[in-house]
């Protein structure tokens, strides 16, 4: 008897991870407000000064930076000093983009080639991003690009980051992304002082 | 073998065969019948990982009894995600038999309680552990290259 009540308690915590799992996938979180103005302050232009200082993300190792399509250059990422580190970590340039900035949004979705999930959200975001003037999505392989999966603590796939017109990261997704849940983001991003 | 596409059905329902011997595991606690059942397991578990997913016992009966019953799949997905997640059964249950063998004889329910686990939520939940855990593979791998 003690151990069919074994059998059940196992079950149900796995069905309780399952639910909690399933109910992240695709959820928007926002970056917090004040972070995003503390940024603002320091760089009121938006533009991360690369002043060609040593990167910020120099003590780990960019094995794959050296990929083609992967224009990591050193002064990218660079801060001049620990106060504005959150900042220029918080900004994705074009150059490491490999496109232009969206005038409205960008998805940079960071996928691997071994996902399903990544293609179901991938043809979510193309095609929203083909309905939307200003919109654009994005999609970069992790094994290509970890610097990124790094400076942004990417931890599974697909992770979509989502960015303001400045390349600023505002908000973040991860898993199987709906179309409902896309479109909620860039609500977000429109009107970012409600509750998505 | 890099490209293979399978119908992501198929890893789910071995994936439900696979939870109920765990089941029958736990049931039979820490008797020489749990070690046997949870040694077939592990066999499976070394065979998926071996041939792939798709090369499993449970594989087989979901090709011959329950895939002509269905629609074809909507979609196809890559044959490694799942190929990792049965090296990961491997391992757990592999070293819950090792440790039995040795004499701790509680390694049997635990580590098929662990299976069981992910077992369940690829069943349920369609939850791929290899799928969510080959990044921080990846991660951990260029960090020690």
């Amino acid at each position: 008897m003690p151990r069919l009540v074994l059998v059940f308690a196992v079950l149900a915590i796995a069905t309780v991870l399952g639910l909690w799992w399933r109910s992240r996938n695709g959820r928007f979180t926002p970056v917090e407000r004040s972070v995003l103005d503390r940024a603002a302050r320091l760089d009121p232009a938006g533009v991360p000064a690369s002043s060609g200082a040593s990167p910020s993300v120099a003590s780990s190792p960019r094995t794959s930076s050296s990929h083609a399509g992967s224009p990591t250059t050193p002064g990218l990422s660079t801060t001049s000093g620990p106060a504005i580190a959150g900042h220029a970590d918080a900004v994705v340039t074009p150059d490491r983009l490999g496109a232009p900035l969206g005038s409205t949004a960008t998805f940079l979705q960071l996928s691997s080639e071994v996902c399903t999930p990544c293609r179901r959200t991938h043809a979510v975001l193309s095609t929203l991003a083909g309905e939307r003037d200003g919109v654009v999505h994005v999609d970069l392989d992790v094994a290509e690009h970890l610097d990124l999966v790094r400076q942004f603590d990417v931890l599974r796939t697909p992770t979509v980051l989502l960015l303001d017109p400045a390349g600023v990261v505002v908000g973040r997704m991860s898993g199987a992304t709906s179309r409902a849940q896309a479109i909620g983001a860039l609500e977000h991003l429109r009107h970012p002082e409600e509750n998505p | 073998m890099t490209d293979t596409k399978i119908d992501p059905r198929g890893p789910r329902f071995g994936a439900a065969l696979t939870a109920v011997l765990l089941v029958v595991v736990l049931l039979l606690g820490t008797s020489t019948a749990a070690v046997v059942v949870l040694a077939v397991v592990a066999a499976s578990f070394a065979l998926g990982v071996a041939r792939g997913v798709q090369g499993t016992w449970q594989a087989a009966v979901f090709r011959t009894l329950v895939r002509p019953r269905l629609a074809a799949p909507t979609e196809l997905e890559d044959a490694r995600p799942p190929r990792f997640a049965q090296l990961v059964g491997l391992v757990v249950t592999g070293a819950g038999l090792v440790l039995a063998l040795f004499g701790v004889s509680a390694a049997i329910p635990v580590s098929a309680a662990i299976a069981l686990v992910a077992a369940f939520l690829n069943a349920v939940f369609g939850l791929c552990l290899g799928c969510e855990m080959y990044l921080l593979g990846l991660r951990l791998r260029s960090r020690s290259a």
